[in-house]
């Protein structure tokens, strides 16, 4: 009995040791085909990167190369991580940087000059580094408040339509956010007041609305699946709270990934409050497969690619020839006049703007 | 026994040579696992974030921590993490008492359901916990009370989380106590009370310790509670070095914040190996499964009663409101929609994410016992020196280092051959190991350290080499410690997320990762989705956990 207890340990250490060897083994295996020109292209992106299999696979087969996904954390994480590792990247082409964190990326040298094939199909409104082509535009989408209609409607009260609507006493209590300096939508919000009301007039905003009783949690997932009233997770948290700040697009996802489909969403967006986020990609500064990075940047900017990504990754097309599907335009139009602001006066003012708005809404 | 130990000391004295050459080589294998993927990643980021043009700028730590926002972070930290401590062992150390001295049906099975929300992921758990004391929660529908937006959500939640810890390091030794040290006491005449405090309560300290001290470190650097259930105004030196390198990008404040974690975790591990040492006795260890007995007198039977009713609300409830929002559509859909991959979150159907995860999380258990496993032994023996000691101590640390430290650590430093794993599977359950680790030597260390040494020097005096007496003295009495600690790493690596979640590839998502990327996104099928994988998580815990508690009866025949 002692000697099987022997032949168990044994085993249990050979099995270990066999382990790190093979592990060893896989990561020349990586290396070769990541380096050497074989035909791999990494694109390195954030968790909300997808893709239909269908139109990767029809790339891969005209292109000749093979693409390697590398999903690295949440927009700002994977940005952060990026740009630490720029001289020796974990792949050809970044996707994922916004024009809240663009310029983060392009004063630190993240991205080599590309001008992408069919640049031109782009909407001008998105070419935000039309000169130098660092980045290329590939989708946009609006952070918006959305609103339960099932409560306005027992509660016989018009929902909210503006900034300035969320201030008043009818709206009390209904509102919640995301905290401004860990959530990527919570940020948006804040921006967009700073563009609505300029740099005088946004904390004032927030103190009426604060005065006026809004939520702050963390995350969107707590504010959407545990507090919005609106939800599907919110009804099953018995959520209270009708007024949440979260995306243009999550109407249409609210009746596409529901079982049976509903006629009309559940929820809807008060136009009035829209941020605009748009992404970009880029070609790596020291990408080790810079040609098979161009051909995957003109790949995202493809129709073929544009029309797939909306049902993906709930955003809308950059390029003029794209067709927006129907499930966007029935219950997730784009809004008609987002608020913007200027990347660089955002790299200038957002760690000032998140500072006093921290100390101003959460102390 | 002072007069045996002069005796045996001039056997030692020759073997000496021999014994440092064993303790070195069973260091070896842990002390380079550490150095390569743990150390060198930490101290590599810490250097990029302090260092500036070729100097250094320490200057940086001053400024830091004169920030009053920073102090009322470490303020809040302390003793927020002191209360849970306190609290979780006056909730669970009863339990510990119930699992290991009285048997009741379904004891195995409720040891293994209590183990499971210690290895949720947060974001499940928070999700989870709110049912209870949230709004609409059992508390609010009862009494009307809502804890959601006090910090008695996070202390509650703490105990929920550390729970198992008590019961299994604790529970754990109780159970292998001789009872009969203690009815011998009474016979003696003392009183009930007395014989406990006098015979087993200093035989439990040093797991009580290692209870507490586990404890203390994970709630101080608590994450994903505070961030879920204390909202944006309470935070902890954890969540703002995550804000600090994750969304702020100030590499420089969250260095200086890490090495202040640092010196936090190791002063509490420092004074914790004294105070330990001090205590640590040979212990008269029995086989656990002679110990337990039916309930007697209506003190057991109420205390039986409390316990359980303890764990159903506290631990069960939450966990089965989950499972309640995992079937809430008709047909199974959610968990039909799991075999699809039309969703897109993924490449793959979400279903696989279970296989991805109990592979990675093999893999990480071989990998944390082998290390862990080794360590341990090398620190038990008699000759460890003051350094060997201080490793058991560093040998903590990974527990006390934020995860996103680690994984940004990680990219930076083993980025070049040979050490080029960013992009390989292996680097999971790397991470996952060095969470598991701790958790292999903490359990082992104070069964191996309580053998009785004499045992051991009358092998060697009987010339039984070094691996021999290992193998007839320690492992006979251990290997129930080391299958708790293998169930104890494979927990863990199955429920991590922090480190995973950095490195995890789209392409194989770990059941944590899955769940957090279908909670990331609106819509029904996603959330009920993300439902049904929690519930699938905790179902493969339990029966994990299960089958190790199976395990260990059948083998208790053993000897």
């Amino acid at each position: 009995m002692q000697n099987k207890t022997f032949v168990a340990v044994a085993v249990a250490v050979a099995v270990g040791l066999g382990l790190v060897a093979l592990s060893a083994c896989g990561s020349t295996d990586g290396k070769a085909a990541g380096s050497d020109g074989s035909g791999t292209v990494t694109l390195v992106s954030h968790d909300s990167w997808a893709v239909s299999k269908s139109v990767l696979a029809a790339f891969e087969k005209e292109s000749g190369y093979k693409v390697r996904v590398l999903q690295d954390g949440d927009a700002g994480q994977a940005v952060n991580k990026a740009i630490l590792t720029k001289d020796n990247p974990q792949g050809d082409v970044f996707f994922g940087v916004d024009n809240t964190l663009l310029s983060r990326a392009l004063d630190n040298g993240l991205f080599q000059p590309y001008e992408a094939a069919g640049l031109a199909r782009v909407g001008a409104p998105y070419q935000l580094d039309a000169t130098k082509h660092r980045v290329t535009p590939v989708d946009f989408g609006d952070i918006c408040v959305n609103y339960d209609k099932a409560y306005f409607t027992e509660h016989k009260l018009a929902p909210p339509a503006s900034f300035d609507d969320l201030v008043k006493p009818a709206y009390r209590n209904l509102l919640v956010t995301e905290n401004a300096a860990t959530s990527s939508p919570g940020l948006g919000f804040l921006l967009g007041t700073a563009a609505k009301y300029g740099d005088g007039g946004w904390e004032g905003y927030w103190k009426k609305l604060k005065a006026n009783g809004v939520k702050v949690v963390d995350g969107w997932e707590q504010a959407y699946n545990e507090e919005f009233s609106g939800s599907a997770g919110g009804k099953k948290a018995k959520a209270d709270r009708p007024l949440v700040v979260s995306y243009a697009s999550s109407p249409p996802a609210e009746v596409i990934y529901a079982d049976p489909k509903p006629s009309t969403a559940p929820t809807g967006v008060v136009s009035g409050t829209c941020f605009r986020q748009v992404e970009f990609a880029g070609l790596l500064s020291n990408a080790s497969e810079s040609k098979g990075g161009k051909a995957l940047i003109d790949f995202l900017i493809s129709k073929r690619f544009q029309e797939d990504m909306p049902l993906n990754m709930f955003v809308y097309p950059v390029v003029k020839d794209a067709a927006v599907p129907a499930e966007f335009t029935a219950y997730g139009p784009a809004a008609e006049h987002p608020e913007t602001l200027d990347p660089a006066k955002i790299a200038g003012h957002r760690d000032d703007w998140v500072k006093s708005w921290t100390s101003l809404v959460l102390k | 026994m002072d007069l045996a130990r002069t005796e045996v000391s001039e056997v030692s004295g020759r073997g000496s040579r021999a014994g440092s050459a064993a303790r070195l080589g069973l260091m070896a294998v842990p002390v380079a696992f550490f150095a390569v993927f743990f150390a060198y990643p930490v101290a590599a980021i810490v250097a990029r974030g302090l260092g500036a043009d070729g100097g250094w700028r320490f200057g940086a730590l001053r400024d830091v921590l004169a920030q009053s926002g920073i102090r009322h972070v470490l303020w809040f930290t302390t003793w927020q993490a002191l209360a849970s401590t306190a609290l979780t062992l006056l909730v669970a150390l009863p339990a510990a008492y119930v699992f290991a001295r009285l048997e009741f049906p379904g004891r195995q099975v409720l040891r293994a359901v209590v183990t499971v929300p210690f290895v949720l992921p947060t974001v499940v758990v928070g999700t989870a916990f709110l049912a209870l004391v949230g709004r609409g929660g059992l508390l609010d529908d009862l009494w009307g009370v809502r804890l959601d937006t006090t910090v008695w959500a996070i202390l509650l939640a703490h105990v929920f989380f550390n729970y198992a810890v008590v019961v299994r390091t604790v529970g754990g030794l109780w159970s292998q106590l001789d009872p009969r040290q203690e009815e011998a006491a009474r016979m003696l005449g003392a009183s009930r009370l007395t014989a406990w405090r006098t015979v087993t309560l200093p035989a439990l300290g040093p797991a009580v310790a290692a209870a507490a001290l586990m404890i203390f470190l994970f709630t101080f650097t608590s994450f994903g509670v505070v961030q879920i259930l204390g909202g944006p105004t309470f935070s902890t030196l954890e969540v703002e070095i995550y804000r600090q390198t994750s969304e702020i990008f100030d590499l420089s404040t969250a260095a200086v914040l890490t090495l202040v974690q640092f010196a936090a975790v190791g002063a509490i591990l420092g004074v914790h190996a004294w105070t330990v040492r001090r205590r640590e006795s040979a212990l008269r260890l029995v086989d656990a499964s002679t110990t337990a007995r039916r309930p007697r007198g209506a003190g057991q039977w109420a205390l039986l009663a409390g316990v359980l009713a303890t764990i159903a609300v506290l631990l069960v409830l939450p966990l089965a409101v989950l499972a309640q929002r995992s079937f809430d559509a008709p047909g199974f859909a959610y968990y039909r929609a799991l075999t699809s991959d039309d969703g897109n979150v993924f490449l793959v159907p979400p279903i696989e994410a279970i296989g991805n995860s109990l592979e990675y999380a093999v893999v990480a258990t071989a990998i944390a016992v082998l290390v862990g496993g080794l360590a341990a032994a090398a620190l038990t023996r008699r000759d460890a020196g003051r350094l060997v000691r201080g490793f058991d101590a560093l040998l903590m640390l990974p527990l006390g280092v934020s995860a996103v430290t680690v994984g940004f650590g990680f990219l930076i430093a083993l980025d070049e051959p040979p050490l080029d794993l960013r992009g390989t599977w292996i680097l999971v359950p790397l991470a996952q190991a060095l969470v598991g680790v701790p958790f292999v030597v903490r359990t082992m260390l104070p069964v191996l350290r309580a053998v009785d040494h004499r045992l051991r020097e009358a092998a060697a005096v009987l010339g039984a080499s070094p691996w021999r007496v290992w193998r007839e003295v320690d492992l006979p009495m251990v290997r129930r410690a080391l299958l708790v600690a293998a169930g104890f790493a494979f927990a863990v690596s199955l429920g991590e997320f922090g480190a995973t979640v950095f490195i995890a590839r789209p392409d194989n998502p770990t059941l944590p990762v899955a769940v957090a990327r279908l909670l990331g996104r609106a819509g029904e099928l996603n959330y009920g989705q993300a439902m049904a994988l929690s519930t699938i998580l905790m179902v493969v815990c339990a029966v994990a956990l299960l089958v190790l508690e199976r395990l260990r009866t059948d083998r208790a025949g053993d000897f």
